[in-house]
């Protein structure tokens, strides 16, 4: 009872904090940079690199965030965080947004007053095998031993797949994808799950990738997304829009490299226009500059080139676009019209 | 016959006479320790197997085989199929610095080397002018956190820069320093006549002990900032050296209260009857001996301290650990745990075992009475 009691206030305590600091842009300008939450490494996602720069796809979208607020892709300050601090540390106002390939459920969205911005990745639960099992589908599984990281989304999207297609399986419970490497190689599972994206990780830090196969079907929905605290909805708004600007400058062809000449002056292309800021103040709508989306793409570059950068075919990784193409090449990318 | 008359020596003044043919030598000391019993013949043998089985893969895959100078994981490959060194070459100096700004890492360096006078007058009475050296010693810590935090002159650095060896040294040494002392006085107030005193340190104790180090550096990191007014920022490193040194500080208590109740009730009631004061009769009395039998047990926790420190991981701090796996995560290097844990793991041996040399050496010091 008391300890409830204690808890409600200290809830109690951190919703008038959220309150008290609802005007979270202020207070990022105020401050000078961006305080982005990511991971503490996840291959092609976010990692440093020999300088001690943060890189990967996720560190990507909060240069672009820092780029449309002070016109500078630099001034981000990166908080690491792990799986299990990740919310608190955005609720507790340790980061003003969140990039950590982190799927958006309803749970977060509602219960941990997390507000989603959108999706950047579309992620889903795969499986990679060893090419001499001859298995071409997941359906011919019956009966194998799954490697599988305990207490995660995963391990019951695997017993719901299996219990579903009436098939049985031996999980051998794994704490790290370093675990579940060494597991997988030396064949104490025949079969290792996780997300599409990690398996493509795993596959490329093997000695011989051509030799394992990762299976055609994907068994869960895994939507990965920033995310900000509940409260603040111009913040929100912004690093939205933020997004879809990325997302939207790959649809009419403005690239980092030819930013610059494009937001030179009119274009003549409406669309082109109103993202970069040639026509209208939607910039200012948003409390920015009329440059905030050319800042953002002079930083990164636009959807296209941030996945092919770090993710895309021509990386370790080699992931394809998929579902994350644009949709108007059949992914599911469609950014709302910025006019 | 002439021989024995010569070698007539007068009684006890005989010299040694060499041992037998084959008692001796080294082919002797081998039969006897290798082959002396059947037991130690199978051993021998056993032992032999397992070094041929696993010596000459283990210094192929870490000496002969290994690849030093490589861009990628997949360059040291083409090379040789041993350990990519590679990677812990590039990344050494992030290991040990972090995020630390590259010109301003003297200060660190500075302030790691001025680490060990201060050790050293600390640890060994030989050392030259130890009593006057001493106020240096105190000074140190202030010395270094003004070198390392910057401020007054220096180019300050936020401590979301620190990470790698330097992160695992602050917080160790933080910890390793301030615990011995708070612990004491835990241990004293355990032990306290005083009603009130006596149950503040074993709420305390019991407290600490019995919540794991991760369940206090959440705290730290996460209900911490509930807790505190809006608005109030609270450096995340200075929560986690807060908690570390508490936890430790408990753990301290435990092994030193053993040292006090090891001590003879005769020795408490001497110190009495010479008219000592409480403060007196502790330091001068029961206290030398006390920390003298306790001193295992307290370099046992400074050494579980030290290595607990990897698990400031989990709230986001990066440790020489952390920040290594971070960089496993660069595509480049995607896929070499095993360097990476084997470099980490020479690292602290290197730390712990030097730790408990200095314990021996300490012990073997100060064994007047005791020795076993």
């Amino acid at each position: 009872m008391k300890l409830k009691t204690i808890l409600v206030a200290g809830a109690a305590l951190a919703a008038t904090a959220t309150v008290a600091h609802a005007d979270t842009l202020a207070d990022v300008k105020a401050r000078g940079e961006l305080n982005c939450i990511v991971t503490t490494g996840l291959v092609g996602f976010a990692y440093t690199d020999e300088n001690g720069q943060w890189r990967g796809f996720d560190a990507d979208f909060c240069r672009a965030t820092a780029a449309a607020i002070f016109g500078d892709g630099s001034k981000v300050k990166f908080v690491p965080t792990t799986g299990k601090t990740r919310f608190t540390a955005l609720n507790a106002g340790e980061g003003d947004i969140l990039y950590r390939n982190t799927t958006e459920t309803m749970s977060r969205d509602v219960d941990l007053k997390l507000s989603f911005l959108g999706i950047n990745y579309y992620d889903g639960q795969g499986f990679m095998v060893k090419k001499d099992l001859g298995v071409t589908s997941a359906k011919e599984l019956n009966g194998a031993s799954v490697c599988i990281q305990t207490g995660t989304t995963t391990e019951l999207n695997l017993a719901d797949y299996f219990r579903a297609n009436d098939m049985s399986y031996e999980p051998v419970p794994i704490e790290t994808n370093d675990e579940a490497r060494a597991n997988y190689l030396s064949g104490r599972c025949d079969v290792y799950t996780t997300d599409a994206s990690g398996l493509a990780a795993t596959r490329a830090s093997l000695d011989d990738p051509k030799n394992h196969i990762v299976l055609p079907e994907i068994i869960s929905k895994e939507p990965l997304g920033p995310a900000v605290r509940q409260g603040d909805e111009a913040w929100g708004d912004l690093t939205r829009w933020v997004l879809r600007a990325v997302i939207a400058a790959e649809e009419y062809g403005v690239t980092q490299e030819n930013v610059a000449e494009l937001s030179a002056g009119p274009t003549g292309k409406p669309d082109v226009d109103r993202l970069l800021g040639t026509e209208g103040n939607f910039g200012e709508m948003i409390g920015l500059g009329n440059d905030w989306a050319a800042n953002a793409i002079k930083a990164v570059g636009n959807y296209g080139e941030i996945f092919d950068r770090n993710i895309g075919p021509n990386t370790e990784l080699g992931i394809e676009r998929g579902l994350n193409a644009q949709w108007y090449d059949g992914g599911l990318m469609y950014a709302a019209p910025i006019r | 016959m002439t021989d024995v008359t010569e070698q007539n020596y007068p009684p006890g003044k005989h010299p040694s006479l060499p041992p037998p043919r084959n008692m001796t030598g080294w082919h002797v000391w081998i039969w006897k320790n290798f082959f002396g019993s059947i037991t130690n013949t199978v051993l021998t043998f056993l032992s032999i197997f397992l070094i041929w089985q696993i010596v000459p893969g283990a210094l192929d895959f870490l000496v002969f085989d290994s690849v030093v100078n490589a861009g990628s994981r997949a360059e040291c490959r083409e090379i040789a199929d041993g350990a990519c060194w590679a990677v812990i070459v590039e990344r050494f100096e992030q290991s040990i610095f972090a995020f630390y700004p590259e010109e301003e890492r003297w200060r660190v360096i500075l302030a790691f080397i001025l680490l060990f006078p201060t050790v050293g007058i600390l640890l060994f009475d030989g050392f030259p002018a130890r009593a006057k050296l001493m106020k240096f010693t105190i000074a140190y810590p202030f010395i270094a956190g003004w070198l390392i935090v910057g401020g007054w002159g220096l180019e300050p650095v936020s401590t979301d820069k620190f990470g790698g060896v330097m992160l695992t040294l602050i917080i160790g040494v933080t910890g390793i320093t301030l615990s011995l002392p708070i612990g004491i006085l835990l241990a004293l107030g355990r032990i306290s006549k005083l009603p009130a005193m006596r149950i503040v340190c074993v709420a305390f104790i019991e407290f600490i002990r019995g919540v794991p180090l991760i369940t206090l550096l959440f705290v730290a990191s996460t209900m911490l900032n509930y807790f505190l007014p809006p608005g109030v920022q609270f450096d995340l490193l200075l929560r986690v050296l807060i908690m570390v040194t508490l936890f430790a500080s408990a753990y301290m208590a435990e092994v030193i209260r053993g040292g006090l109740q090891a001590i003879p009730k005769g020795q408490y009631e001497a110190a009495d009857a010479m008219g000592l004061k409480y403060w007196q009769s502790m330091r001068l009395i029961i206290l030398p001996q006390a920390l003298k039998i306790s001193i295992p047990g307290i370099v046992n926790t400074f050494i579980g301290l030290y290595k607990d420190t990897t698990l400031v991981i989990i709230i986001g701090l990066l440790d020489v650990l952390g920040i290594m796996k971070t960089a496993l995560a660069d595509p480049k290097w995607n896929g070499l745990p095993e360097e990476v844990y084997i470099y980490t793991a020479i690292f602290f041996f290197v730390s712990c075992f030097a730790m408990s040399r200095y314990s021996l050496y300490l012990e073997k010091k100060l064994h007047t009475g005791h020795k076993r």
